[in-house]
């Protein structure tokens, strides 16, 4: 039978599938050049072409796809936040996520497990009262649970936290899940590409022409491509890309980090918070551990992680788990994340014309891949942003209207 | 473990200390326009690059000032506000 396998394996007859075609050199011009070949941009190209029948499209990527943020998150899909604006966003997201796999035709893994957000203060617990009313309004399922109920879903979870931050309670988000996330950033690319849209990976912008404030081409590692729409979907270079185009925006780059255990039979089927402790962990289709914190404290364009952050993640794990103390980490990283000052995204148009942007998805961006993609898109295929996602324009900074999501977009606070 | 010089302690470890952001113009509220004035509340510079950044020192409460690449996370220097020269 291996040998069988083996000899299937090298046949010309039966090539291994691609999922995009390889294109050789970019064209002179495009409809619209999508920058950031992530989750964000090639859903953004695959609604394009399947929405609103513009096929003309690019997608440039620095280095390849899915390498960015799309492969660095810990892949958690929710809808449980504080403003109804957000919370409206991200459920259409997950009601989008529900059926993905079948519209893309790629299994995605997605898992439904519930979430818990654990609170270890009275205050804590009010925030989750607050969440869970709010939840509940736009008709998202969510409510608060007290420590029996934790106890009965995860019962390996130690209540006290080793008595360092006893757990009053928690937020239960129904709909929580857990999904693939290169497999969603390569089921949008083959999506895309069978309906025409080009992928060039290798390919960095190094510039954008913008003349009397209206975009007019990219600057390319493989020449000059013209253009009049052309969107930035680059989460964590986004300063520099607006640097560029001269729009200003809130957004500093800090560093998060990851981490995944060794592989172990099935113990954890749902995905649990802690914002005192400052971790999230679920357990992958493969039995690893994945596990993420807060917030490097200072801003750095680096990939690079720290010793100093698996050490202060992985004792909040041993409160909460006692009995992994013998379980290895096996490998950990760090994404660049997008921050803004309110914590939501930065979403539609520019003062410039013809840029649009995609941005300030800081460290919950991936949940939000869909219907991102769906709502720039629309976008600009109409040059007008939806109602969905109007409390996420860049203008809001100046009008002072901001959508404060800080409770509940990120662990660390 | 990660290091960093107050300039008046010494060095020291990183964990003692506290990210205070770019050292920014803050623009006269009297006179400027509205927009000016959201632009030095809101906007920052993002990109990266050789900083100005205000640091503080926990356990001495000092504030003072680092120049650091954001790139490469490499200070260059650190020295109180207004001893720039001196150092």
């Amino acid at each position: 039978m291996p040998l069988r396998l083996l000899k299937y394996a090298l046949s010309r007859e039966h090539p291994a599938p691609r999922f995009f075609r390889a294109c050789e050199k970019p064209k002179d011009s495009y409809d619209v050049v999508i920058i950031g070949g992530g989750g964000h941009g090639l859903a953004a190209a695959y609604y394009l072409a399947k929405d609103h029948g513009i096929t003309n499209v690019a997608v440039l990527e620095r280095g390849y796809i899915g390498g960015g943020n799309t492969g660095r998150n810990t892949t958690i899909v929710r809808s449980n936040y504080l403003t109804p604006e957000g919370v409206n966003f991200y459920n259409a997201s997950v009601k989008l996520f529900e059926d993905l796999s079948q519209d893309l035709n790629l299994n995605l893994f997605y898992s439904t497990r519930g979430h818990f957000t654990l609170a270890h203060t009275e205050s804590a617990m009010r925030t989750m009262r607050w969440r869970a009313e709010v939840n509940k309004h736009v008709g998202v399922e969510s409510y608060v649970v007290g420590p029996d109920e934790i106890s009965k879903a995860c019962p390996q979870l130690d209540i006290s936290c080793s008595g360092q931050a006893p757990i009053h309670g928690a937020l239960y988000h129904a709909p929580g899940s857990v999904a693939r996330h290169d497999a969603v950033a390569w089921g949008y690319a083959r999506g895309a590409d069978q309906r025409g849209v080009e992928i060039y990976q290798n390919t960095e912008v190094t510039g954008i022409d913008v003349q009397g404030g209206k975009v007019r081409g990219v600057h390319t590692s493989r020449g000059y491509i013209a253009t009049n729409k052309v969107l930035s979907a680059v989460a964590g270079f986004t300063p520099r890309v607006c640097k560029m185009v001269d729009v200003q925006t809130p957004i500093v780059i800090q560093p998060l980090q990851a981490c995944v255990s060794e592989p172990m039979k099935p113990w954890l089927d749902t995905i649990l918070v802690s914002g005192s402790l400052h971790v999230y962990v679920s357990q992958s289709s493969r039995g690893e551990l994945v596990m993420g914190s807060s917030l490097d404290p200072y801003e750095v364009h680096s990939t690079r992680s720290s010793l100093d952050f698996v050490e202060g993640l992985t004792s909040h794990i041993l409160d909460m788990f006692p009995f992994l103390s013998n379980i290895k980490i096996v490998r950990q990283w760090a994404g660049m994340a997008d921050i803004t000052p309110d914590f939501a995204p930065i979403m539609g148009k520019t003062p410039v014309d013809g840029f649009y942007l995609d941005a300030g998805w800081g460290t919950w961006g991936f949940k939000a891949t869909p219907i991102s993609g769906k709502s720039m898109a629309e976008t600009i295929a109409n040059d007008k942003a939806p109602e969905l996602i109007h409390s996420f324009r860049l203008s809001r900074f100046e009008e002072y209207e901001l959508t404060g999501e800080k409770g509940a977009a990120s662990v660390g606070h | 473990m990660k290091l960093l010089k107050c300039p008046v302690n010494g060095v020291r470890p990183l964990s003692e200390f506290v990210f205070g952001g770019e050292v920014r113009e803050m623009p006269d509220p009297n006179t400027c326009s509205d927009q000016e004035w959201a632009g030095y509340v809101h906007h920052r510079n993002g990109a990266p690059g050789m900083k100005k950044e205000w640091w503080y020192h926990g356990p001495s409460g000092t504030w003072f000032i680092a120049e650091r690449d954001t790139m490469r996370d490499e200070v260059a220097r650190t020295y109180l506000y207004g001893q720039e020269d001196k150092q």
